[in-house]
């Protein structure tokens, strides 16, 4: 199929994304890898009257270390992560979790930021900066702000950002040297979005521990009472139960449980050796 | 000139084509002022049309039914007592009977354009509860989905052999399985799109399309569009897979052929994988029930199916849907020695796409229902999977053979191909890693599978003439005509969409005349140019068509022999064709020399020449019975009972077609069935809701296997020359998509038997694995 007719604008800096999105409503959307976008258009689920194209701004596609952050522009694409092209705050997680995005065909033109923007739930970068505790900078018309991931999606595909906003660097906060990380996923074949997706990351000298489920349709979950479990060392014995737990709180199919439950055990495991 | 004759793993020809990109498919074709089509399609399974609204200023751009003067309905026939034939409407005008049912056309200078003006024509419906699955087709009083039918019964086969009584009354054990196929899309690379455009000058309407069969579809084409087939030339240019998917008379090409007839202008449609998904035709959908009457030493003594096809909407021409049910229940008893069948084949119609063959043919379906059922009996008699397929297969020594089903088996060699697959795979030491958990968690299982492969059969008196249908497999032509410089131009009339066919009718031209293949071109796909073949499909272009071209190069043989003693001034008698020269006692020439005393220089031919010269057209008419290839598949996996996945650790295959004439295209073909059938056993399904929509319309959604999935596949053949078929070939086409459901099935389930539960569906997901792990632990503990 082929697009409704729209109006196509491709920016040339943020400054000027900023001014095409000055009075911009509904009707407009920022496209930069496209390949989620580019596929909604095409099935015409979604028609928009307006794209504007910000993959060619460069400001957007470079990362650096601003403080205790890695401050990630938007149209960074998988492929740059993959590539280790950007300073690794991570300990390889990222890099990681981009080698396992759809495939290189993929990776090579979507971005880090059409990912967030897109919130599909099943995404791997959605789950990952949930995990590592990263916040998404937003610039309006009007002012900036600074969301946590949760503050940022509302629920699958669906986010908080205003149609005059735009995601200009994920802030990913730098692992101390002794953090450790777990990932699992589970797809249909490789390629394909997550099934189930856990993600633990235990920085004990930042005092951070996390871990995060991801299922398609759902946004994605903390696990509450197995990071409760991981704080306190004297627990250990009670991970299970308290994955199960976890389980039980967020309603799951009898036969997706187990899966879930591999899945944070296997990362939990992995985190933790 | 050696190295390229038959049994040459000569690399094929045409790829130097497809992979430089300058294949030309059917969306290549550019034609100057051509239109644009896009079709208005229905969003319900079902539904009565009560008004299609054309957008205003825009009339004569869209086209519903009522305007398409003189379209006659597709219409496939059979002469099957009870069979009833749907009236397949090219555009719907009283009722829309699937998803994505063609209502109106719409033409634009551009896709984009066509597709705007479709969007804006309004459809009024008056919803009907749709039929969904096999089940609510059955039931007393379900919707009907042919209001003049009286029911979803689109026609029922009976067949019965031997004494089930007397098997009944003998049997030890008694056996009974079940087995469900889901629908599946064929999902070729390439979607379907067509190309019309009028020629005035012949008065010729020109149809280019993604097809493989441009003969029949000449036939059928004419036929929906009430002209003569003089008029109609199809071409079916480089074709991006088909499978059988391309095999029909589609709504779309009658639409677009006809608006370019009408219109005098070019008119193209080229669908994208959305309209593909969920459009055209399906495949699969198949539940069997089996039962196996055994003795105490596991010898089956006796069997009965039940099959059930759900066929769709409609029946495609021109392989009515009745047709897979008939294959299923026909080669249910597979490669095995029993005597005793009664068999039931129910085709119902639903509100789903058409049903049409598809790789493989129902027999995916009888392998399942035969290789499940062995393993079954195995189990009743506490003996191995392997041994008990040893004791009941057709032995060599009875070849050849006829089944209680009537398959008259030519040849082969059935133990000999598993034992070999299952050494292949180390079987005695997968059953002892099998004593000791995994420490991984995951479950290790073997599965076989071993079946015959019906292919390249004729005319008759089983199967497509018997059951009368649309499209009868015949005589296969082919012409050779050596040119002015001694080289070689060969016409077929079967298609070649993947094949190879470029390179083995090549390399048979080869083995006769000794011209080297890369001087040898062959042509096909044009109705104008070929010579009228009934086309590729049953595994049998390389035993029909590669027949005939053997044949006509042979018919060449005497005039070249002739002319070329002539030239060496010696008896005809003592000349050689060989190495792309006629050889005599004391010197030789080129071909080229002959071509050039036959095309320009007459006055230095031989008297008494047959004036037909350096064409020669051959035919090969096809052993009725068919010639039968086989192949025995082992399989090893590992189930991980906590996320369902299943992983194939190893995958050994011994097949045996016969002399294989380019074992290098043979191991494609099967590695290619391989991929087609991993995506039965474990990937591929074209999902409905209770509504009738579907729900797998994108490839996000509808999943199948991609090059990581494939395991490094172990081959290896077995050569039992039919002794019906040219240089003792048999068909390979399908035989690789075959056996796989059934041999992972049954892997997956030696894997889970430790947990007490089976699967017997497929595709056997990992949400399916998890769901009967979870239905069965509880009762496990207690």
């Amino acid at each position: 199929m082929k697009p409704s007719p729209l109006d196509y604008t491709r920016a040339s800096s943020l400054d000027h994304v900023v001014e095409l999105l000055a009075n911009a409503t509904d009707e407009t959307r920022i496209i930069a890898g496209g390949q989620s976008l580019g596929p909604l258009l095409n099935l015409r689920l979604a028609s928009p009257r307006r794209l504007i194209d910000i993959s060619h701004i460069d400001e957007l596609r470079r990362a650096r270390i601003e403080g205790t952050d890695l401050a990630i522009g938007p149209c960074v694409t998988h492929a740059q992560v993959e590539d280790g092209e950007l300073p690794d705050v991570t300990h390889g997680l990222m890099q990681h979790v981009a080698r396992g995005i759809a495939y290189r065909a993929v990776r090579n033109r979507g971005t880090i930021g059409g990912s967030l923007a897109h919130a599909d739930p099943a995404a791997d970068w959605i789950a990952t900066m949930a995990a590592l505790g990263a916040r998404v900078q937003l610039r309006g018309c009007r002012d900036e702000r600074v969301l946590e991931i949760e503050e940022l999606i509302n629920g699958p595909l669906s986010t908080v950002i205003a149609p005059d906003e735009v995601i200009t660097s994920i802030r990913v906060p730098r692992l101390s040297s002794g953090a450790r990380w777990g990932h699992s996923k589970f797809a249909r074949k490789l390629g394909d979005f997550a099934d189930s997706m856990a993600i633990v990351v235990v920085d004990r000298d930042r005092s951070f521990v996390s871990g995060v489920l991801a299922r398609r349709a759902e946004p994605p979950a903390r696990l509450p009472r197995m990071i409760a479990a991981l704080t306190a060392p004297d627990l250990q014995g009670a991970i299970d139960d308290a994955i199960d737990s976890d389980l039980k709180s967020l309603r799951i199919e009898a036969e997706d449980v187990r899966l879930h439950r591999a899945m944070i055990r296997r990362a939990t495991r992995e985190a933790t050796r | 000139m050696s190295g390229f004759g038959i049994g040459a793993s000569l690399p094929r020809l045409e790829d130097d084509r497809f992979l430089n990109g300058r294949g030309q498919f059917c969306s290549d074709i550019f034609l100057p002022g051509m239109l644009h089509a896009a079709f208005v399609r229905s969003p319900h399974a079902h539904a009565r049309i009560l008004r299609v609204k054309k957008p205003a200023g825009l009339e004569r751009q869209v086209f519903a039914a009522a305007d398409l003067a003189g379209v006659g309905r597709i219409r496939s026939t059979a002469t099957l007592p009870g069979f009833k034939p749907s009236d397949w409407p090219v555009l719907a005008n009283d009722k829309v009977r699937h998803v994505g049912e063609p209502i109106a056309m719409a033409l634009g200078s551009s896709a984009a354009e066509a597709e705007d003006i479709a969007a804006l024509v309004e459809v009024e419906f008056e919803e009907l509860p749709a039929v969904v699955s096999m089940w609510d087709a059955l039931k007393a009083d379900a919707p009907l989905v042919h209001d003049d039918w009286g029911n979803n019964v689109l026609v029922e086969l009976k067949l019965e052999g031997g004494d089930l009584a007397r098997a009944k009354a003998a049997a030890a054990h008694v056996v009974e399985r079940s087995f469900r196929m889901n629908r599946q899309h064929p999902l070729t690379l390439e979607g379907r799109g067509c190309v019309a455009s009028y020629d005035g000058r012949l008065d010729e309407l020109v149809v280019h399309v993604s097809h493989q069969l441009p003969v029949p579809l000449q036939i059928g084409l004419a036929q929906v569009l009430g002209m003569s087939q003089r008029r109609l030339r199809v071409i079916a240019p480089d074709v991006g897979a088909s499978f059988g998917l391309k095999s029909y008379v589609e709504s779309e090409t009658v639409c677009v052929a006809w608006a370019a007839a009408e219109l005098r202008k070019p008119v193209r449609w080229i669908q994208d994988r959305y309209e593909s998904l969920v459009c055209d035709a399906n495949c699969r959908d198949y539940h069997c029930k089996i039962t196996a009457y055994a003795d105490a030493t596991g010898r089956v003594l006796g069997m009965e199916c039940d099959v059930i096809v759900d066929s769709g909407a409609y029946s495609p021409w021109p392989w009515p849907a009745g047709i897979e049910g008939g294959l299923a229940m026909g080669n249910m008893q597979g490669c095995y020695d029993i005597r005793a069948f009664r068999g039931r084949a129910v085709n119902v119609v639903s509100n789903k796409p058409a049903g049409q063959p598809f790789r493989g043919v129902a027999r995916p379906l009888s392998c399942c229902g035969h290789e499940v059922l062995m393993d079954a009996v195995a189990d009743a008699v506490g003996i191995d999977p392997l041994e008990v397929r040893l004791r009941n297969f057709v032995q060599p020594e009875q070849m050849p053979y006829t089944s209680i089903t009537k398959k008259m088996i030519d040849s082969g060699d059935y133990p000999t191909a598993l034992k070999r697959a299952a050494a292949m795979i180390d079987l005695p030491a997968i059953r002892n890693r099998q004593r000791n958990p995994e420490t991984d968690g995951r479950l290790i299982g073997v599965g076989f599978a071993c079946f015959y492969e019906q292919t390249a059969y004729g005319t008759g008196p089983f199967g497509y003439s018997a059951w009368g249908i649309e499209l009868v497999p015949g005589m296969e032509p082919a012409v050779a005509r050596l040119t002015g410089d001694g080289e070689l131009i060969i016409e077929v009339g079967s298609h070649s969409h993947g094949q190879g066919h470029e390179t083995v009718f090549a390399q048979v031209a080869h083995e006769i005349l000794g011209i080297d293949p890369h001087k040898v071109s062959v042509r096909f796909g044009d109705t104008s140019t070929s010579p009228a073949g009934t086309g590729t499909y049953t595994s049998r272009s390389m035993v029909t068509t590669g027949g005939a071209v053997a044949e006509a190069c042979r018919a060449l043989q005497a005039p070249i022999a002739k002319i070329g003693a002539h030239l060496l001034q010696c008896k005809e008698d003592d000349v050689q064709i060989r190495g792309g020269r006629v050889v005599g006692p004391s010197g030789n020439v080129e071909l080229a020399a002959i071509g050039r005393a036959w095309y320009h220089h007459p006055e230095e031919l031989p008297d008494g020449l047959d004036p037909t010269g350096l064409t020669a057209t051959a035919g090969h008419k096809a052993h009725d019975p068919g010639v039968f290839a086989y192949s025995a598949h082992a399989a090893v996996v590992a189930v991980d009972p906590e996320t369902g996945g299943v992983e194939i650790l190893d995958y050994a295959i011994v097949a045996d077609c016969g002399k294989r004439v380019n074992p290098l295209l043979v191991e494609g073909q099967i590695v290619g069935g391989f991929s087609n059938g991993l995506g039965n056993a474990l990937y591929e399904e074209s999902t409905y809701d209770e509504l009738g929509q579907p729900t797998a319309t994108t490839l996000a959604d509808y999943t199948a296997p991609t090059a990581p999935s494939m395991p490094d596949l172990k081959l290896e053949f077995i050569e039992t020359p039919s002794p019906f078929a040219a240089f003792g070939m048999k068909g390979i086409g399908e035989n690789g998509a075959i056996g796989p459901p059934a041999a992972i099935a049954n892997a997956v389930n030696d894997a889970l038997r430790p947990l007490g539960v089976a699967i017997f569906e497929t595709p056997i997901t990992a949400h399916r694995v998890r769901a009967a792990i979870a239905t069965a632990r509880p009762k496990a503990r207690s």
